[in-house]
């Protein structure tokens, strides 16, 4: 009976609260944080998207995912240096010299891309979008730390489905002030100082440790971090190319370049006498 | 052979390298021991880590893996467990043999090529030694430092600087900014100290400090070498 009657009876309620319906409709047209990318229509995705791209298990696997990579960043006194190297390769194969590791989300936030290329261009380009709606909703900048968080929790998601990005969230903003989050495709999310991901970190870290220090002037950190791309550029073999350089400051990212490797090695050498395993004679 | 054959085959042996780490463990290739020779203007210094690892366990914390061949050549060593000790006095025994049949020592580079040929030989053999070695020494011939690199699969390399395992990864970096040839010893030690500065700081293993021989004109000598300072990072 009761159900009979409230079939044919309208809901008195119904337009007595606006917000709550707005709010509905609201979240349909949110973007979807997660889980609406399309996966392998398979039973077991993430066994077969890893079996599928192994390359060191099975080095005739038909998916070689780029990977290989020097990208840095640290924080000092005047802001954020950000540098990466320029290479992409796929296996053996380098696939090119030129690529754009860093990238700019938007004129105050920058993310580098290691792992995965792909993995990380659509997901920066997401988080600029996630970005960019937040401003026009709430009417303001959304925190470094927010931003990351975003990323973090989207790939957190995904986890164990084959994402592979390890990447840097920088930006100054008027809350946090210069702002460095590590991220990487394990759910890892760090806040820190100094960071160096991919294959040519462990090289980086060499030069960028022994003479890093929170005081340093905008120019020896320019110096310093481009100093750091080019030893890794020369020790790793999936790292080459150009050095790529930012420097983040409170009124945006400024960049300082994309320099060839090879005339600053060997201004490097020659000039400074560095790098003196390498012989320059015939 | 031409220097462009030597480096082209070298290049090869190093691509077999990481294949068979990535095969064997990082214990059994020695990978967690750090190995590093620095040469300067009138010196060789050889630091080795001093740990003696086992699995998860640290056995000994001073462990000496180094081996005076005779009085101007030292040899470190690393790799796996029993091979390292037994070639290392294999070819101290013989290097020594040597000096006292012929009344005079073999030079650092006759040493290292002695030393190469003896790994050359057993791995080709049955019973291979999986051993990496740094030869520091000075030529009291020609007046020189020398430092010879050399892996399990008996590839030799004359070197101004050398390290072995993941040590590799971290110095190669400092070492080729930081070094010159011509540096004096105190430089050396400071290029040395900011090497083990940032392996304590990133590796995650405690390798418990290193031992540093010196090789100068007047012979080996131990130097003492301060390793209970914290480093922090970053």
């Amino acid at each position: 009976m009761d159900a009979l009657v409230a079939q044919y009876t309208a809901d008195p309620f119904a337009h007595e609260n606006p917000a709550l319906q707005e709010s509905e409709e609201y979240s349909e047209v949110l973007p979807p944080l997660s889980l609406k990318f399309a996966l392998p229509p398979i039973s077991a995705p993430s066994s077969w998207l890893q079996a599928a791209t192994d390359d060191h298990a099975n080095p005739e696997c038909p998916i070689k995912i780029a990977h290989g990579t020097t990208t840095l960043a640290f924080r000092f006194k005047g802001g954020i240096i950000v540098a990466t190297d320029s290479r992409a390769t796929a296996g053996n194969w380098i696939a090119s010299q030129t690529v754009k590791k860093v990238i700019e989300i938007n004129p105050m936030l920058l993310g580098t891309m290691a792992g995965g290329a792909a993995d990380c261009q659509n997901w920066l380009a997401d988080l600029g979008i996630q970005w960019r709606l937040h401003e026009l909703r709430h009417k303001r900048r959304i925190t470094v730390s927010a931003a990351s968080k975003i990323l973090a929790n989207l790939v957190y998601s995904y986890k164990g489905m084959g994402l592979s990005l390890g990447t840097m969230i920088t930006g100054v903003t008027p809350t946090e002030g210069p702002a460095l989050y590590y991220i990487d495709s394990d759910g890892t999310r760090l806040a820190g100082n100094l960071f160096c991901v991919g294959s040519g970190q462990t090289f980086a870290y060499g030069v960028l440790d022994a003479e890093y220090k929170y005081d340093l002037e905008d120019a020896e950190a320019l110096e310093l971090g481009k100093r750091s791309i080019l030893a890794a550029q020369h020790r790793d073999a999936y790292s080459g190319g150009f050095i790529n350089l930012y420097h983040v400051k409170e009124d945006g990212w400024v960049r300082h370049g994309f320099l060839d490797q090879n005339p600053i090695f060997w201004e490097t050498k020659l000039v400074k006498g560095e790098f003196s395993n390498v012989t320059s004679e015939l | 052979m031409s220097k462009r054959v030597l480096s082209a085959l070298f290049m090869l042996v190093n691509f077999q390298i990481f294949d068979l780490c990535a095969a064997r463990s990082s214990e059994v290739c020695g990978l967690r021991e750090v190995l590093l020779g620095i040469t300067g203007k009138d010196f060789t210094i050889i630091a080795a880590s001093k740990a003696a690892m086992r699995g998860a366990s640290i056995l000994k914390i001073n462990d000496d893996k180094t081996r005076s061949l005779n009085r101007h050549t030292v040899m470190a060593f690393s790799g796996e467990a029993g091979d390292t000790v037994q070639f290392a006095e294999y070819i101290q025994a013989n290097t020594q043999l040597y000096s006292m049949r012929n009344g005079i020592d073999l030079t650092p580079a006759a040493t290292a090529s002695f030393v190469r040929t003896e790994l050359a030989r057993a791995l080709r053999s049955r019973n291979p030694y999986t051993v990496n070695l740094l030869l520091g020494g000075y030529d009291t011939a020609s007046d020189r430092p020398s430092l010879f690199w050399c892996d399990y699969l008996a590839a030799l390399a004359p070197l101004p600087y050398a390290a072995h395992g993941y040590a590799q990864y971290y110095c190669l970096s400092i070492l080729d900014k930081h070094h010159h040839p011509d540096i004096d010893f105190e430089q050396g030690m400071k290029i040395l100290r900011m090497c083990t500065d940032e392996l304590k700081r990133r590796l995650p293993i405690d390798f418990k400090g290193v031992l540093v021989k010196v090789v100068t004109k007047e012979g080996i000598r131990e130097e003492p070498y301060e390793d209970d300072k914290p480093v922090k990072a970053p």
